[in-house]
């Protein structure tokens, strides 16, 4: 099978030097082709070269198995479209008539005539991109994003088995760079159609491409699926900045975030302790005067995330819990807290019976704060035995961690969080009122660990690393002191 | 339903832009013949030219004084001036849809400088090429006009490769300072042949009769031929010529077509009425500004207009202060270059605003 295009040891530029050295690519059919490179990696110029407007110095593009140089311009038309970045027109011409143009190189004769298929044609992908509505307007009077799909519209006219695009989602706004890339997808899956994009975006490309074209000073650094392409270290040393790569959280596909400056009140270590905590008989409320980052299974702002404020809230034991993440939210806005900043909890125990305390590591320190209830404490092993009912948590176990934490600890700290309160009950002879054997916790208990990623680096936090051991400790030592405090107001 | 309206509605437009530009154009013409120290009624117009056309009309009532006036006088005048007037026109709707920048037309771009020169050389030595006699002085400047456009092109892409208006604009005017300056030294070496040459520099098309129009018409014909064929590409290179590449035109190929067939009309118009300025630069725009700008219909409808414009504007000339006459070239001037600010002030706001 012949490649629908193949470039081969591809050298040239403008003038004396070369820009592009050596370049050699394949793309297929219905492929989506993404290439990369920081500025003046030579991606324009490729794309120059694949579409025929530049010579090159050495190695050759062919197009269905001959060589670019053989088709003459018309034909070459019919078979590459090109979107440009950006078209300036100095005259106002409509854009139906705008559109038409993109039908030149099928008109044959020399007085070209207009046949219904040209027609039919034009209708057909003014549709398609949206434009039909304005197809009398003068495309001078129309928006960047409207404007881009004309062009769109008048490349798609010629009916192209490639469309080669320069930054396509250069002047858009969000929503129109969505509409297009979506639009170029489809394309590419319903009908074949071969598209190769030139991005800025990094993660639009992985997002929307099938594979990657990475240049680097003119060389391909390399190309393969947006996985492979995108890695962190490749990235950064090619683009000379320090990104951070995350997991997509819908799709799968990578994502690459940048990482600004530190500011400065991310530089000074920030301690979290009893002193940011105010206790009443409604709530236990912690601030902090940096967002921290949390994994939390609060009512509100559960998830990983970075949050700010922190509110364990005392409700009624006949709480109704039919909506109570809504009833959350206006719970906190009428009491001046901002849902989206916020941990929110929920416990029908005595906030006063809360235990809280800092410990000290090497380097390092944690704050817990527990409020423990065992009212319905329950066996994990036999939890088959109970119906589902949402109750408010009983027991609430805060972890801050004033340290660095990777995410790996942000998961290793609730295993080991949770080994020390099922020891605690366990120790305290809390067993389940059904089974009858030792209870491991109760039906709702909620867990929040956060860390304000500032000071040292605390890489693990299994129950025998530093961290570990701190949380095993503190977490033991306080939910017993809060159960027993429990204990003891239940019978007095 | 809406849809069919539209463009029916734009295909009555189109019709009514000819019909419109046609009258405008027959208007012209029998103003042109008619008005004058002696005035001939319009039917008196319809029935000598009748007889012309188709002999057996019978002119016997009409005073062979009139016959004469028509005929040999205004007429020939009129169709010359129609003829200088369509050209100049189309040749400035070429270039501007070429180099994308409404203010370039032969004259701003130094391509009627570089046909004077060409003229006042032919004028200058006499010269006369064997076995083509009278279309030496066509030839020569229909030449220097080439080499001058090619010349400006090249010189403004030197200076800057994205060619914007203004650095055409002045390559232009640098080019036709240096070319009248040529001609300023020709005239100032000459003796006897000053006077033919600068009531020829200053552009008239009174006194030409026939043997001029038979000068200019071949090139017109071919001229405005090879630009109609063309319009489709003008109309994609207006959109740059990379654009225009990506859309199938050999852009080398059809940019050479194009100014060699502007540079046919230019050099021809100016050999037989000297360099008439700002016909191609307004013409072309009010046409565009009226009628919208592809080429397909911009060019025919340059064409009629042109020619009525050119011819009113004779008109004026004759007259106004008559029995004196002006240069044609004044009054296009004077209605020229307020329309050349105009226009360049509308880009400079729309650019910033």
């Amino acid at each position: 099978m012949v490649e629908l295009l193949y470039v081969e040891n591809l050298s040239g530029g403008y003038g004396e030097t070369d820009i592009l050295k050596e370049i050699t690519f394949e793309v297929d059919k219905g492929e989506m082709f993404g290439v990369l490179g920081p500025n003046g990696s030579g991606k324009t110029t490729l794309l120059k070269m694949i579409s025929g407007i530049l010579g090159f110095q050495q190695g050759m593009v062919s197009v269905k198995g001959r060589p670019i140089e053989s088709y003459s311009s018309k034909e070459l038309a019919k078979i590459i479209a090109v979107l440009p970045q950006h078209s300036d027109q100095g005259f106002s011409y409509s854009v139906k008539e705008t559109v038409s143009l993109g039908r030149y190189a099928h008109q044959k004769g020399w007085f070209q005539s207009w046949s219904i298929e040209d027609e039919s044609i034009v209708k057909k992908v003014m549709e398609q991109t949206g434009i039909t509505e304005f197809q009398d307007k003068n495309i001078q009077s129309l928006s960047g994003g409207e404007r881009q799909r004309v062009f769109l519209a008048q490349a798609l006219a010629q009916e192209p088995d490639i469309l080669l695009l320069d930054e396509p989602t250069n002047h858009l706004d969000l929503s129109f760079q969505k509409e297009l890339l979506d639009l170029l997808k489809q394309w590419t899956e319903d009908r074949g159609l071969t598209v190769i994009s030139i991005f800025h975006d990094l993660n639009l490309a992985g997002l929307y491409c099938d594979r990657l074209l990475l240049l680097e000073k003119g060389v391909i650094n390399i190309q393969h699926t947006p996985n492979e392409v995108l890695r962190q270290e490749r990235i950064q040393s090619v683009y000379q900045t320090t990104i951070e790569k995350q997991p997509h959280p819908k799709v799968p596909a990578p994502q690459m975030v940048l990482l600004p400056k530190q500011s400065s009140d991310r530089r000074n270590v920030v301690r979290v302790d009893s002193s940011n905590v105010t206790i009443s008989d409604e709530r236990i409320v912690l601030r902090t005067p940096i967002p921290l980052k949390t994994m939390s299974s609060g009512v509100v702002g559960s998830g990983t995330g970075w949050h700010q404020t922190f509110i364990n809230r005392h409700v009624a034991l006949d709480y109704d819990c039919t909506d109570h993440k809504q009833e959350m939210v206006q719970y906190l806005k009428s009491h001046g807290f901002e849902p989206s900043d916020t941990v929110g909890m929920m416990t029908a125990v005595q906030l006063k019976d809360a235990a809280l305390r800092s410990y000290e590591g090497d380097g390092f320190s944690i704050f817990v704060l527990i409020t423990a209830g065992v009212g319905n404490a329950i066996d994990a092993s036999k939890s088959y035995l109970h119906d589902f009912q949402i109750q408010p948590g009983t027991i609430n176990t805060w972890i801050f961690v004033n340290g660095e934490m990777t995410e790996e600890a942000f998961i290793q700290s609730m295993m080991t969080a949770t080994e020390a309160k099922v020891k605690v009950l366990h120790d305290q002879g809390v067993t389940d009122k059904v089974s009858c054997t030792f209870a491991t916790g109760t039906s709702t208990d909620s867990i929040l660990i956060a860390a304000a990623q500032t000071g040292r680096k605390l890489e693990f936090a299994g129950t025998i690393t530093p961290l570990g051991k701190l949380i095993s400790k503190a977490v033991y030592e306080c939910t017993k002191e809060a159960i027993q405090n429990y204990e003891k107001r239940k019978q007095s | 339903m809406q849809r069919r309206f539209i463009q029916k509605r734009l295909i009555n437009n189109r019709i009514l832009a000819y019909l419109f530009a046609i009258t405008f154009l027959i208007i012209s013409i029998i103003l042109g013949i008619s008005v004058g120290t002696v005035s001939v009624p319009a039917s008196m117009i319809i029935q000598i030219v009748g007889h012309e056309i188709f002999p057996f009309l019978s002119i016997d009532a009409i005073d062979s004084m009139y016959t004469s006036i028509v005929m040999d006088i205004r007429l020939p005048r009129v169709i010359l001036a129609g003829l200088v007037g369509a050209a100049l026109a189309i040749a400035g709707a070429a270039f501007q849809g070429l180099l994308r920048n409404p203010l370039a037309d032969p004259y701003t771009l130094g391509v009627s400088s570089g046909a004077s020169v060409g003229a006042v050389i032919t004028l200058f030595f006499q010269l006369s090429i064997p076995f083509i006699g009278s279309f030496t002085l066509p030839l020569l400047s229909i030449l220097f006009s080439f080499i001058t456009i090619f010349l400006v092109i090249s010189f403004a892409r030197k200076i800057e490769r994205s060619m914007k208006v203004e650095t055409i604009i002045l390559t232009g005017i640098i080019f036709s300072s240096f070319l009248g300056a040529l001609i300023s030294l020709m005239i100032a070496l000459t003796g006897d042949e000053l006077r033919q040459i600068i009531g020829w520099l200053l552009g008239s098309v009174s006194m030409r009769g026939w043997e001029y129009i038979k000068i200019i018409f071949p090139f017109f014909v071919i001229g405005s031929a090879i630009l109609l064929i063309n319009a489709n590409e003008l109309n994609a290179m207006s959109f740059g010529e990379e654009r225009a590449h990506h859309l199938g035109v050999n852009v080398q190929q059809r940019k050479l077509i194009v100014l060699t067939a502007g540079s046919i009309l230019t050099g021809a118009a100016v050999a037989v009425s000297g360099t008439i300025g700002f016909v191609g630069l307004v013409i072309p725009h009010l046409t565009r500004l009226l009628w919208g700008p592809d080429h397909k219909h911009l060019l025919p409808l340059s064409i009629l207009t042109g020619s009525g414009f050119l011819i009113l504007a004779d008109l004026v000339a004759r007259t106004v202060i008559s029995p004196t006459e002006l240069p044609i070239g004044v009054i296009t001037a004077l209605v020229g270059a307020p329309v050349f600010g105009l226009i360049l002030i509308k880009r400079r706001t729309e650019r910033s605003g």
